[in-house]
């Protein structure tokens, strides 16, 4: 089975955000960007179907920065191929545009299953693996944490809200929104990754023109408000307990 | 002399055998006597399935692959421990302990908690996961007066380089200790600079974890920032980093003089001691560091400098010197809290803070960035022992020096 797995990146929250001086996207002068973490979950989940039998795994990715290191190390983990898609990914791109750029990509690799993030921290609407179907003419289904396979149907699970989980078939070719792989993502050596940089070859291919119709446009982006709710209770062990009770008391906690 | 079995175990890869074997003195491994010190002495052999006199046996009995498959070898903290005490110099730490967690490793079998150290290591270069650029930042919590220099900013040539690490950059307990460190140097008037964000983590608990090709890329990266500077010597609060830059940097071709912060400034006794107005009255012992002690041999220096700091003797616990107990920090550990804790319900740092207590000291005088953070916590567990407190021979320096 031809599994692809388009992928895309987010900005690394380990360095701080601020915003540009047009108020309605963020700088990118110190922005380091990671792969999306869901993403990360997808490949996984593709590579574990691989090693239960599933033929191969196909990685596509923008060319953006870190992208070479995130399909080697896809490979390091036992991805087949490792596509780059080249254009211009600088400027933050709207998941709608994206979703028809991984269209046209992946309609030429004929794939019988699509997985890919089922969001993104970055504008979490969750929609490119769903856009990513209609495109294509397949069947959806998104917040999937476990995928197996049998003959041309996909057996997923299904996490909804209060512990319930769904277990559903799709037949396929179909695309699936991973929330988490059915294990936790494997560690993957640095030597492992160096002997995959020798060994996996990138292919590129160009992107098909960015359009930025649909999908919601950012109008403005602003820091959290800060509020000033908190109350602080100064004192030893016995007056901030006896406060805390008074407190309690007054909201009807207690 | 016993020879291992002619067929090794075939679950186990031949590079692992390679590898164990071509080690300088990794034929000793044949020359176990089975006497059972290693087990004995080591501070987690009681809970192992395997401890490493039983590795040994499996390994010759030819069922390695029985360790493999235990927990075992997670719970080494590479403490030094078992090579020390072996009659047979068997290299059990550098050799059989890591050689098999690097197995593991490759085999994608490795803890959750010390995966994510390690993909912090990779990507950011710092086990904390914090901002690589921020690694200096540290620096600006510091008084006006007192100027750390980054020698990636103004300083190419210095007569020191000194390597924070990563807890001492990043950690807030720890930089209280690159304070304390920094305005001893500055008091004593070294011409001195940092690597801030230049610098990444030495790599050595990282290798003895079992990832060697991590810590070779970090060695390639520090030795490369090293060869942009032009300084004297490396000087570092880490016995981990310097292990690595003393024993381990040299065969990737990167070769300094390296001191230990307690050597550096023991050589500088003479001009410390005028410095000294307020000799500490406290009753202190002190905590050996594996990798300053059993690992490279360095038992006097701290105590010098500490004889130059307290008004009172100092106190030895039980376990000194080469047979100090490890904090349970090292070859991993510092990243498997929770792991080690399922295993074993207790924490050897809170065995060490009951020891020290146990000899009477006020005080814990440390010289490794693992320890404080680690022994405050245990201090905080065990509570028998509190009001302990622990303090890098650094900041006991200081205090002793500046006026009230």
């Amino acid at each position: 089975m031809n599994i692809v797995v388009p992928i895309k990146f987010v900005p690394d929250l380990v360095e701080e955000l601020t915003i540009d001086d047009s108020g309605a996207a963020l700088d990118t002068a110190w922005m380091r960007m990671i792969l999306n973490e869901f993403d990360d979950h997808a490949i996984e989940q593709a590579i574990l179907l691989k090693e239960a039998g599933a033929g191969s795994v196909t990685v596509v990715a923008p060319d953006t920065e870190g992208v070479d290191d995130a399909l080697f190390a896809a490979a390091a983990k036992g991805a087949d191929r490792l596509i780059k898609l080249t254009g211009n990914f600088e400027n933050d791109v709207r998941s709608h545009a994206l979703a028809r750029v991984f269209a046209n990509a992946v309609k030429t690799l004929r794939p019988e299953l699509i997985l890919t993030g089922v969001q993104a921290h970055n504008d979490l609407d969750g929609a490119i693996g769903a856009r990513l179907a209609e495109l294509l003419g397949m069947p959806y289904i998104g917040y999937i944490s476990g995928v197996s396979l049998a003959q041309n149907k996909a057996k997923v699970r299904k996490e909804y809200p209060g512990g319930l989980i769904a277990e559903m078939e799709m037949t396929l070719p179909g695309v699936i929104g991973v929330q988490a792989a059915s294990q936790p993502q494997r560690y993957v050596p640095i030597s492992k990754v160096r002997q995959a940089m020798k060994t996996a070859r990138i292919e590129e291919m160009p992107a098909a023109e960015l359009e930025s119709a649909g999908g919601p446009a950012v109008s403005r982006m602003f820091r959290p408000e800060v509020g000033a709710r908190a109350e602080m209770i100064e004192g030893d062990a016995g007056d901030v307990a006896a406060r805390l009770v008074e407190l309690f008391r007054e909201q009807g906690i207690l | 002399m016993i020879v291992t079995p002619v067929f090794p175990d075939p679950t186990l890869t031949d590079a692992f055998y390679e590898r164990l074997y071509t080690l300088p003195d990794g034929e000793r491994i044949r020359t176990c006597l089975q006497c059972g010190s290693c087990s004995g002495v080591c501070p987690y052999g009681y809970v192992m399935e395997y401890p490493p006199g039983r590795m040994i046996a499996a390994l010759r009995a030819d069922v390695f692959h029985r360790v493999m498959q235990s927990e075992s070898v997670w719970m080494c903290i590479s403490c030094y421990a078992c090579a020390d005490v072996c009659p047979s110099k068997i290299p059990l730490t550098l050799g059989l302990m890591t050689r098999a967690k690097e197995d593991l490793l490759l085999a994608g079998k490795v803890p959750a908690e010390l995966q994510i150290a390690l993909e912090n290591s990779q990507r950011y270069g710092n086990v904390l996961g914090q901002s690589p650029r921020k690694r200096a930042d540290w620096t600006r919590l510091l008084g006006a007066d007192l100027d750390v220099p980054v020698m990636g900013r103004n300083k190419p040539a210095a007569d020191v380089l000194w390597f924070v690490g990563d807890y001492g950059s990043y950690h807030p307990r720890v930089q209280k200790v690159s304070e304390a460190l920094a305005r001893v140097l500055k008091a004593l008037d070294v011409d001195f600079g940092i690597l801030g964000p230049d610098e990444v983590s030495d790599g050595d608990s990282q290798r003895l974890a079992g990832e060697r090709g991590l810590f070779e890329m970090l060695a390639e990266r520090n030795g490369r920032t090293f060869q942009k500077y032009r300084f004297n010597r490396i000087i570092t609060t880490d016995p981990h980093a310097y292990n690595a830059f003393k024993n381990e940097y040299p065969a990737l071709g990167f070769s300094y003089p390296v001191m230990h912060h307690t050597q550096f400034l023991a050589e500088r006794l003479a001009q410390l001691q005028p410095m000294i107005k307020r000799p500490l009255k406290a009753k202190v012992t002190f905590h050996d560091p594996c990798y300053l002690g059993r690992a490279n041999g360095e038992y006097e220096a701290p105590r010098q400098l500490l004889a130059a700091i307290l008004d009172t003797e100092l106190l030895e616990m039980a376990h000194s010197r080469a047979t100090s107990i490890c904090c349970g920090g090292g070859g991993g550990g510092m990243w498997m809290d929770g792991f080690h804790w399922e295993r074993a319900h207790t924490r050897t740092s809170e065995w060490r803070v009951r020891e020290a207590a146990g000899a009477g000291a006020e005080i814990l005088a440390v010289a490794c960035p693992y320890e404080p953070p680690r022994f405050e916590d245990a201090v905080k567990s065990a509570r028998e022992v509190a009001g302990l407190l622990v303090r890098d021979i650094a900041e006991l320096l200081i205090d002793a020096m500046e006026p009230v």
